[in-house]
C-alpha cells in the first residue's frame, strides 16, 4: 500500500482508495479477509482511528463487511460496485480534466478525439 | 472523564512567563501531538504534569485529580525528556533492574528485549552515553512501564533515522497492545503527522489549537500563481502568510479554498502541518 501524508487527499481517504483498489484489480477476491485495522495501523504507522475511518467509509459502500470476532471480509459483488461506481465517475475525473486542458491548449474537438482514436490503437 | 487535564496553568520563571492560562486536555487512549517552537512552553507543561515543576497557579489533573504532590495520580505518568533523573555512574543493566525494583507493573523482560532492538550498550555507564542513546535509554524505560499517560518530550532527540523508524514503530505496536494515552511534545512534526490523533499546539505559552490531525490538515491551503492575481484571490481571506519571488506569489489560506474565485492562472495546493505550524507560530520575519 502507498499512502503518502503529503498528498491532497487526507490519509483515511487514501486507505479506503488503496483497499478499493485492490478489490477492484482482485488482490483481495470476495469473501477473502482484508487485513485488520491494527495489522494496517502497525503496517502503515498510521493511526488505528485513522484507518477505522477509510474502512468504515467502504463499510458503508458495501465493499467490505465486518464479522463479528473475525475480522473485515470482501463482500459478495464488491468488485462489480467498484467497477460501476468507477464507470460513473469515469466522466467527471477523466473527461472533464482532459476538456479542460485541451481548450487551454487550443485543441479542437476533432483534434482531441483523434488523439483519442490513435492513443486506442496504441494501447 | 478519563483524561490529562491542564487548567488555567500558569508558571512563571522569574520575570519570564513560560505557560500562560493554558487549559487543555489530553483524553485518555488517544495519541496526541504536543506541537510548539523551542521556548513555547512544552517541557514546562510535561514538567508540572510529571510533578517536577510546581505551577504558579492552575493545576494538572489526572482522571480528575490533582498531580501536584499526589502518588497516586502520578503513578499514572510517566515523562521522558531532557532531564537526568538516574545516577550518572549506574549501568543501563543496572538501571533497567534498578526500574524493576521501584516501579510496579516496569516489565525487565521487555526492557532488556528493547535495549537490544537499539543495540543499547548495557554496560555503559548512563551518564557516557550519546545524546541519542540518552533518549533511547529513556524511551526503553517508557515503553516498558505500565503507565496510562506515556508523556515523551522530544522523543526522538539525537536519533539517527533507523532509530527514529525503529521508535515510531515500537510507538504505534505498544499503542494497539495497550491503548494508553501519550502525548508526544516535538518540533518534527511531518514525523508524527500519521501516527497521532490529535495536535495541540502552544505558542510562547498560550494555547494556539486544539484539533484532530486530519481537521487540522484540512484547515489551510496555498494558492500560487501571478502575484497580482494571488493578492486579488485573498481580499478579506485569513492569510497567514505570502511568500512573493519576484512577479510569482504563494499565499497561505485558512478554511477552505473559495471555488468562485479560482481561475485556470492559480494553483491550488494542500498545505502540510509543517507549513501550517511554521505560518501559525511564525512571527512574520
Amino acid at each position: 500500500m502507498n499512502i503518502d501524508p503529503a498528498k491532497d487527499v487526507p490519509l483515511f481517504v487514501q486507505i479506503a482508495e488503496q483497499i478499493e483498489e485492490d478489490v477492484f484489480t482482485g488482490v483481495y477476491v470476495e469473501e477473502d479477509r482484508i487485513p485488520s485495522t491494527n495489522e494496517l495501523s502497525a503496517l502503515l504507522g498510521i493511526n488505528p482511528h485513522t484507518v477505522l475511518k477509510g474502512m468504515n467509509i467502504l463499510v458503508d459502500e458495501g465493499i467490505i463487511y465486518k464479522r463479528r470476532g473475525m475480522g473485515m471480509y470482501v463482500q459478495a459483488g464488491a468488485a462489480e460496485k467498484v467497477r460501476a461506481k468507477r464507470r460513473s465517475a469515469f466522466d467527471e475525473r477523466y473527461v472533464a480534466a482532459l476538456v479542460a486542458e485541451a481548450k487551454k491548449l487550443g485543441l479542437t474537438k476533432d483534434q482531441v478525439v483523434n488523439l483519442i482514436e490513435k492513443g486506442y490503437d496504441h494501447a | 472523564m478519563r483524561e490529562l487535564r491542564a487548567e488555567h496553568l500558569t508558571k512563571r520563571f522569574g520575570k519570564t512567563t513560560a505557560l500562560d492560562d493554558v487549559t487543555l486536555s489530553f483524553e485518555h487512549g488517544k495519541i496526541h501531538a504536543l506541537l510548539g517552537r523551542n521556548g513555547a512552553g512544552k517541557t514546562t507543561l510535561l514538567g508540572i504534569a510529571s510533578n517536577r515543576l510546581i505551577p504558579t497557579s492552575g493545576q494538572v489533573l489526572v482522571d480528575g485529580e490533582p498531580v501536584t504532590d499526589n502518588p497516586r495520580a502520578l503513578a499514572k505518568v510517566f515523562c521522558t525528556g531532557n532531564v537526568q533523573m538516574t545516577p550518572l555512574s549506574m549501568c543501563v543493566d543496572d538501571l533497567i533492574r534498578h526500574m524493576g525494583r521501584f516501579y510496579e507493573g516496569f516489565d525487565v523482560k521487555r526492557a532488556l528485549r528493547l535495549a537490544k532492538m537499539f543495540e543499547l550498550n548495557m554496560k555503559a555507564k548512563t551518564g557516557a552515553l550519546s545524546t541519542g542513546y540518552r533518549s533511547i535509554c529513556q524511551l526503553v524505560m517508557a515503553l516498558s512501564l505500565d503507565v496510562d499517560y506515556l508523556l515523551l518530550d522530544e522523543p526522538v532527540l539525537g536519533l539517527d533515522a533507523a532509530h527514529r523508524d525503529l521508535f515510531y514503530r515500537l510507538l504505534m505496536e505498544d499503542y494497539l497492545e495497550r491503548g494508553r494515552t501519550v502525548v508526544v511534545a516535538t518540533h518534527l512534526i511531518e514525523e508524527v503527522a500519521t501516527l497521532v490523533e490529535r495536535v495541540a499546539i502552544i505558542d510562547e505559552g498560550r494555547l494556539l489549537m486544539e484539533a484532530s490531525a486530519d481537521e487540522l490538515r484540512a484547515s489551510g491551503y496555498s494558492v500560487s500563481g501571478r502575484a497580482e492575481d494571488v493578492r486579488a484571490y485573498c481580499e478579506g481571506l485569513k492569510v497567514l502568510g505570502i511568500d512573493e519571488l519576484g512577479s510569482l506569489a504563494m499565499a497561505y489560506v485558512q478554511g477552505e479554498p473559495v471555488r468562485e474565485r479560482l481561475t485556470d492562472r492559480l494553483d491550488v495546493a494542500p498545505m502540510s502541518l509543517q507549513k501550517l505550524f511554521v505560518e501559525l507560530t511564525g512571527k512574520g520575519e
